[in-house]
């Protein structure tokens, strides 16, 4: 079936269809229009252009940002080589796919196309461009060397993937915050996109193990632990986040003694892996209740401990029913963050909030907003897209199409 | 000591633990030491003041390109920072929304609350908030705004006329009230949100808008023609924003009080950013000049009554100015918001920025 064809079948299969397909169409164009016509001839973009530096890092020091271009690269780099590895790495008994299938391509082509022109867009000075162009070279250069030689080095590379995104989170955050010799920079001083990324990744990354121990708490027989666990999950899940956010920042003051409370944007992070975590223990323990009782049983009369019936038997099909719901989850932790710019963190809506106050762009708040939602939506994006690839590469063979 | 606090009125405290800081010291190392304060101390031993502001308002407290804090509080801030530490870039500024600045201010969290709060007596009161303010630092109150060829130069021309105001706000309670006040009859137009308000006005459905006289003219500056809007002199209501730091450390809030009253001195008596050197030449000169040299600390020891350098004044003034020149810097004319000076005007020129002598 030809597109013209496939149109029709879809689209105007009938003069109802035919109708509603004409109408919502024209609708779409008309909005698309405008908004086309007003953000490129209406819309006064200088504010995201003399503020882009802020948005990305707020007040990160200016002798200091080369540490945060580093990780930048290094990111690119680990990205680049991750896509390639997955690619090029034979799975068992799963057909090997092609090197550059037409979705990789089509990737490789949109990020190419990207580059050529958002940092000239931007207003970037033509180092920084440069940068932008560098990094995304870097990141198809991995990717194809890693596709190229990662069947040659199959078992090294299946132990090392796993290790590399931890460790270099680890040293993304030393080199943020400084310490190892590098001039320590203050969580204070972070602000922007660079703040929102490292307050969603803490508590990805904690509330994710926290979560699995409470959904498993939750299961348990030991009814110490039972009641804890029901306890926690119900209290955090009963209040709402703004409310968690405001006693962090408003009473731990009072209850720690000066100097002892966590900086603020710590205590924000803690409390968002805390509340993250109740939610997903539901997720983890509806993963849990879907793997049927005989196969723990069947684990442990093989001989396994509990710890190894779990970790090894249970754990793995609970978490994979579990997937969708626990990225859900984060996508929406991430955004999440944006409440932060309510306790005063210069989060990217905190320092887009205080961007729109600068007496220079006022009334120049649907630029900012749009561009908010862009860079959100384009994180959140990421998030779905590794979730879907996570999801294709844990599912059973039996179970793929 | 809180139960001294409680016992003894604040003003007589002051006093009090003042004198009593004093005698022990005094008795301690023979005459020679300076007074006690556990603020102070703990922010020269940090070497950072740490300011509470909003961060967020235009012409008060919002972040530059350039990442840099700008605006009347901040300057505030910069002055405070450079009568204890001699340097204005010594500050740690934290954004606080209303409802957490007084729980900031009162953990010590931040040392001053620079965020431009309405003093008010339960705010003030020992058994409110326990705050204690520093000289108002703006006079803001609710305005009205009008377009400039109407030929509204009064509330009275707004007779029978349509006024859009934000339903359910204080800002509705005062216009009614006021002109009852005037036996002017008036048509409210009233809507939910400050968007609609003023794109009702922009759009010509009312001939006045009110509200606060410095949102008035942030909001101006967005108008397609900034120039053709003008705010009436009539002010309808008091919001005196006010910094403020806690009652718990008397010795602290006076040094804070007394700096922020030197930039509004300092402006009476002719003394700026640019002249402030050439001041202190002429004060070291000339003996005669008694007052300019005990106000520059060229002679008599009120930095060190306050806790502060001797030189205390003349820090501030080379970092920001005068309060005139923050002001026309920040709100007046200087700035996008283009503010009359109204009530901020010198009491020698009418309006209620007044220094009490430093003697």
């Amino acid at each position: 079936m030809g597109p013209i064809q496939r149109l029709r079948k879809d689209l105007f299969a009938n003069p109802l269809d035919g109708l509603v397909s004409v109408l919502l169409l024209s609708g779409l164009a008309v909005a698309g229009y405008r908004l086309l016509h007003w953000a490129l001839t209406q819309a006064r973009w200088a504010v995201i252009q003399a503020n882009s530096t802020l948005l990305a890092v707020g007040r990160y020091p200016i002798e200091q940002q080369w540490r945060l271009w580093l990780l930048v690269a290094l990111v690119a780099a680990a990205s680049g080589l991750s896509w390639g590895v997955l690619r090029g790495l034979p799975v068992r008994d799963r057909p090997k796919t092609t090197l550059w299938p037409s979705n990789d391509r089509l990737a490789a082509i949109l990020l190419v196309f990207l580059a050529s022109w958002t940092p000239a867009l931007l207003g970037l000075t033509l180092a920084i461009q440069a940068r932008w162009w560098t990094l995304t070279a870097l990141v198809l250069l991995m990717r194809w060397l890693a596709g190229r030689y990662a069947g040659r080095f199959a078992k090294p590379a299946a132990l090392a993937m796993p290790l590399l995104w931890p460790l270099l989170y680890l040293l993304g955050m030393v080199l943020i915050g400084g310490g190892l010799g590098l001039v320590t920079v203050g969580a204070n001083e972070w602000g922007g996109l660079l703040l929102t990324l490292v307050e969603a990744s803490f508590a990805i990354l904690l509330s994710f193990p926290l979560g699995v121990l409470l959904a498993l708490g939750r299961r348990s027989s030991l009814p110490m632990l039972r009641w804890g666990s029901i306890v926690y999950i119900e209290f955090i899940r009963g209040a709402p986040l703004i409310t968690l956010l405001f006693l962090g920042q408003n009473i731990l003051g009072f209850l720690l003694p000066g100097g002892l409370a966590p900086d603020r944007v710590w205590r924000a992070a803690w409390i968002l892996t805390f509340f993250s975590a109740a939610y997903l223990a539901e997720a983890v323990r509806s993963g849990l209740a879907a793997v049927p009782r005989g196969q723990l049983e069947a684990a442990r009369s093989l001989g396994l401990s509990l710890p190894q019936a779990l970790g090894r038997v249970v754990l793995p099909q609970a978490l994979r029913v579990a997937l969708p719901a626990t990225v859900g989850q984060f996508i929406s932790l991430l955004q999440d963050t944006t409440l932060l710019s309510l306790i005063g963190l210069l989060d990217l809506l905190g320092t887009a909030r205080s961007v729109m106050a600068n007496p220079l762009y006022l009334g120049k708040s649907a630029e900012v907003y749009l561009t908010l939602a862009v860079l959100f939506w384009c994180c959140c994006a990421a998030l779905g897209l590794g979730s879907r690839a996570l999801e294709r590469r844990l599912s059973p063979p039996s179970l793929s199409r | 000591m809180p139960f001294l606090r409680k016992l003894l009125p604040k003003r007589s405290l002051t006093s009090t633990l003042g004198l009593a800081l004093l005698l022990v010291s005094c008795a301690a190392d023979g005459g020679g030491g300076g007074l006690q304060s556990q603020k102070i101390d703990l922010i020269k031993g940090r070497a950072k003041l740490i300011c509470g502001v909003d961060g967020k308002l235009p012409g008060f407290s919002f972040v530059g390109s350039d990442g840099a804090y700008s605006g009347l509080d901040v300057d505030v801030c910069k002055a405070v920072a450079a009568s204890l530490l001699g340097d204005p870039a010594k500050v740690d500024y934290r954004d606080l929304n209303s409802s957490e600045r007084f729980a900031a201010l009162a953990s010590g969290e931040v040392d001053l609350l620079s965020r431009n709060t309405t003093e008010t007596l339960s705010r003030d009161a020992a058994g409110g908030n326990g705050l204690s303010f520093a000289p108002t630092t703006f006079y803001d109150g609710q305005g009205v705004m009008a377009a400039a060829g109407s030929g509204v130069k009064s509330l009275k021309d707004l007779a029978g006329k349509p006024i859009c105001v934000e339903s359910g706000t204080t800002t509705e309670l005062n216009l009614a009230d006021r002109m009852r006040e005037i036996k002017a009859t008036y048509t409210p137009l009233k809507f939910q949100t400050g968007d609609q308000t003023y794109a009702a006005y922009l759009q010509g459905r009312c001939l006045a808008v009110t509200s606060d006289r410095s949102q008035l003219a942030a909001k101006r500056t967005s108008f397609p023609d900034p120039a053709a809007h003008l705010l009436l002199e009539e002010v309808l209501s008091k919001e005196p924003l006010t910094p403020a730091t806690t009652n718990a450390d008397p010795v602290w809030s006076d040094a804070v009080r007394w700096s922020v009253y030197a930039l509004m001195q300092a402006e009476e008596l002719g003394i700026t950013k640019a002249n402030v050197a050439a001041k202190l030449a002429q004060a070291k000169a000339n003996p005669n000049l008694a007052d300019l040299r005990r106000f520059l600390g060229v002679e008599g020891d009120f930095g060190k009554t306050l806790g502060l350098p001797a030189d205390f004044v003349v820090k501030e003034i080379a970092a920001v100015g005068n309060y005139g020149e923050i002001f026309d810097r920040n709100v007046g004319p200087g700035s996008k918001l283009k503010l009359d000076r109204g009530l901020n005007r010198q009491w020698s020129k009418g309006g209620l920025i007044y220094s009490p002598p430093f003697r």
